[in-house]
């Protein structure tokens, strides 16, 4: 049995090989030579691979991970997760006008999202039209979410958990740049689809802005008719750094349904401040990001739904190692550690005037190992406290988180 | 590079064993299950488990309209005893065996609505009696006991002339009631035993009602939504309920630390002598119990389940079942010491959490406890000392 298959698959080896011509397939590198690269440019600025003198690129990047976690002495055991595969397809329609639409399975499938689904019109540097599946550019992770970036098997809690990141929602908006010797000012405006009920409504016991991603119908339809106001302004020195400051808000409840009244009007207000810089001396990278969320919580639901949220991260990343490393020309090891802290409820109780705790923070040291600078191997340790609403002792969580993640 | 992969390997090895982060003392903590559990009966724990302590109800998921909590565990973070937040407020019943006045919103006030609704307001000049949530460890004990065992300690007429009296609080039980063979029907009423007036005859009573009046959650045991008034469609499953109950009821007891300390063996001693343990009875035993991790088993709550008169401090002008509205249930006091690590680092004791510290309780005790109490405050500052270390290490 096994001599006849083995023709059929000698046969189509044979052909499959003989359809492949690798002079056809052109790899389009990150644009490292510019440093004049805003986190804004993070969604185009990605390695794509090109197929002969097709429009289109593709591209994408893969993260799997193993974790051995625990709190307060019980462990769940070894698990391996593949949190992310994600494929990005790029194409100039003309020189002025591109496309490009990145699909995330998340889980091994568990989820599949589109996260970017744009087309760009470029009138000037200063004034672009986006439309389409956009990313909300509040804060700078949201846009610069690639797991191949990062020195860490986990994304931070404030931006992922409390920001919603990758959160993308239908609309339009304008951006664009401009350049003054080493200095870069851009900005970036869009009115999208929002948030609904759920952020405050939701099985976290939390005000919870993530738990509008559930809903797939805000990729057909606004929850209340309100548009979602999301802005960014940022500014780049070469020899300094980037600090981006931004925006996000509007309505975000049914407060209305056919014509009849269900509910006031309720806002949410989200700003967020984001830097990285360089320090040139040692060569340690610095990125960071805190954001402030303000949720119009009605006065008779429950104090379990914080008014106010805040929280952020920073990582600190030092190369140790530079060169040529186990066969790699230049591989880089690094150390690194993030800092991370989130208030899920900033208040305080109205029955006894004590503080409302609800809040975490964690540690986490890192090894990291690139042998290429789209690909990197990390060994994590997180140490977390969380804390519960009434400020009771914190659960204790901390384990070893192993991974790797590469663009392809 | 070879000697630093090589580093790195080793110690990831060795950091497997090391790096989740130290179980707690079981004496330090209320929740975890009974030792001697099956593997089904563990299984059925951890069923109850999430149910408890995971599960959140939003408006999606039957919340309200009106409710005072969104979870079980919001109001018994880590089993333990409640904090204000989630005080409980109960009203209409103003006298000893008449109804619960469920015309004017009662039994409970659900003081908060899921948006778009209002929540329900205490009708003016109803008398109101708040109710901090109780601990929810060593149920199970309690549960095992039966009625002729909490009858031995029952003396309404003060026979015996101490000045303690203790009577039950006879209840009418709820439709779906089944009685079991330790239960005593007393002319279509049986002894209640949990709740701050042990107005709920057991624990599937006891966790019904929590669904209902806590969250508005209806079950096919409590069709009725608080709010409307009206039987709606069940939002809780028949088996989340058993397995709550069954969680409730496997929860371990909480365990006294530093026995052996001096200090806390004079103050055991002092409990004893100024005669609080005349209601905060110590010691009890289970008969056989369908649970074998629950029978024949020796346990140390400091409540006798009656009730008692604790004279007009403490009395809010509301009661519930047969009792008056100056009597209240005799709290457990084991796990006392640890109620701070459930009450956000303080104490919030006495029915509503009006006492900050044990002996402010102590000292809010009257009617048959005036005696105990007066004996307290005669004592030594050392002899205070020793008998507020021994509750704390109860």
């Amino acid at each position: 049995m096994k001599k006849y298959l083995f023709l059929p698959v000698f046969l189509f080896a044979l052909v499959a090989n003989a359809q492949i011509d690798s002079t056809l397939l052109k790899r389009i590198p990150v644009d490292t030579s510019s440093t004049q690269t805003m986190n804004m440019d993070a969604v185009y600025n990605r390695p794509f691979l090109q197929i002969g003198n097709l429009p289109a690129s593709i591209g994408g990047y893969v993260e799997a991970d193993y974790q051995y976690m625990g709190q307060d002495g019980i462990t769940e055991g070894h698990s391996f997760r593949i949190p992310r595969f994600t494929l990005f397809v790029a194409s100039s329609i003309h020189r002025k006008i591109k496309f490009l639409s990145e699909i995330e399975l998340e889980e091994g499938g568990k989820q599949i999202s589109i996260e970017f689904a744009a087309l760009d019109l470029n009138f000037h540097p200063l004034l672009n039209l986006r439309g389409g599946v956009v990313m909300n550019p509040i804060g700078a992770f949201n846009q610069n979410h690639d797991g191949p970036k990062w020195e860490f098997v986990d994304r931070p809690i404030a931006m992922t958990e409390m920001l919603a990141a990758t959160w993308s929602n239908v609309g339009f908006g304008l951006y664009g740049k401009y350049y003054s010797k080493a200095w870069a000012f851009g900005y970036e405006a869009y009115l999208t689809n929002g948030f609904d009920n759920s952020i405050i409504s939701n099985n976290q016991n939390k005000t919870f802005l993530p738990a509008a991603k559930e809903n797939a119908l805000r990729f057909e339809e606004s929850s209340n008719g309100q548009p979602l106001f999301t802005g960014k302004i940022a500014v780049r020195n070469n020899k300094v750094g980037e600090i981006g400051l931004s925006y996000m808000g509007g309505i975000y409840n049914r407060f209305e349904e056919d014509g009849l009244v269900l509910d006031a009007k309720r806002h949410l207000d989200v700003v967020a401040v984001d830097f990285n810089t360089t320090i040139s001396a040692t060569k340690t990278y610095l990125v960071g990001e805190w954001a402030w969320v303000m949720v119009d919580v009605p006065e008779t639901y429950s104090q379990q739904f914080g008014e106010r949220q805040k929280g952020g991260f920073v990582d600190i990343v030092q190369p140790i190692l530079r060169g040529k490393l186990a066969g790699f020309d230049k591989a880089v090891f690094s150390l690194a550690c993030r800092l991370e802290y989130v208030d899920w409820n900033v208040g305080r109780f109205e029955e006894t005037g004590g503080n409302i705790s609800d809040d975490l923070w964690a540690v986490v040291p890192t090894i990291s190992f690139r042998p290429v600078s789209q690909t990197v191997i990390r060994l994590n340790y997180r140490y977390m406290q969380q804390q519960d609403i009434l400020g009771n002792p914190p659960a204790k969580i901390g384990g070893v988180q192993f991974g790797l993640s590469s663009y392809f | 590079m070879k000697k630093l992969i090589l580093i790195l390997l080793v110690c990831l090895a060795f950091a497997c064993e090391n790096i989740i982060p130290e179980l707690p003392a079981e004496n330090e903590i209320l929740d975890g299950p009974l030792k001697g559990l099956n593997t089904s009966e563990q299984a059925q724990f951890l069923a109850g488990d999430f149910a408890f302590n995971d599960e959140v109800f939003s408006s999606g998921v039957g919340l309200g309209p009106t409710f005072v909590a969104t979870s079980c565990g919001s109001c018994h973070a880590g089993d333990g005893k409640g904090h204000p937040f989630t005080t409980l407020t109960r009203f209409g019943q103003t006298a000893p065996n008449t109804p619960p006045n469920l015309h004017i919103g009662g039994p409970q006030l659900q003081n908060r609505a899921i948006p778009g609704y209002t929540p329900e307001i205490l009708p003016e000049g109803t008398p109101f009696m708040k109710l901090t949530p109780p601990a929810v460890t060593g149920l199970g004990f309690l549960s095992a006991l039966t009625d002729e065992q909490i009858l031995t300690n029952a003396d309404p007429y003060d026979l015996d002339g101490d000045g303690i009296s203790g009577v039950p609080n006879y209840v009418n039980p709820p439709a779906y009631f089944v009685p079991q063979r330790f239960h005593q029907d007393a002319h279509g009423r049986y002894i209640g035993r949990f709740g701050k007036k042990a107005a709920a005859i057991d624990l599937h009573h006891q966790t019904v009602s929590a669904y209902n009046q806590d969250m508005g959650i209806t079950s096919t045991f409590e069709p009725v939504d608080p709010f409307s008034g009206l039987a709606v469609d069940p939002e809780v499953s028949d088996q989340t309920i058993r397995d709550v109950v069954f969680y409730l009821r496997t929860l371990k007891a909480p365990i006294q630390r530093s026995q052996n300390d001096q200090q806390i063996i004079q103050g055991k001693t002092l409990f004893s002598q100024i005669q609080c343990g005349d209601c905060h009875t110590s010691e009890w035993t289970t008969l056989t119990s369908d649970i074998v991790a629950l029978s024949n088993k020796t346990f140390f709550p400091y409540t006798d389940l009656l009730l008692h008169d604790m004279g007009t401090g403490l009395d809010d002008g509301v009661t519930e079942g047969s009792a008056e509205t100056f009597e209240w249930r005799t709290p457990p006091l084991w796990g006392l010491g640890l109620s701070p690590n459930s009450q956000g680092g303080s104490y919030f004791l006495m029915h509503d959490g009006r006492a900050s510290t044990i002996e402010e309780a102590i000292l809010q005790h009257g009617g048959e406890a005036n005696t105990s109490r007066t004996k307290f405050e005669s004592l030594s500052a050392e002899d205070k000392t020793a008998l507020i270390r021994f509750l704390e290490s109860l």
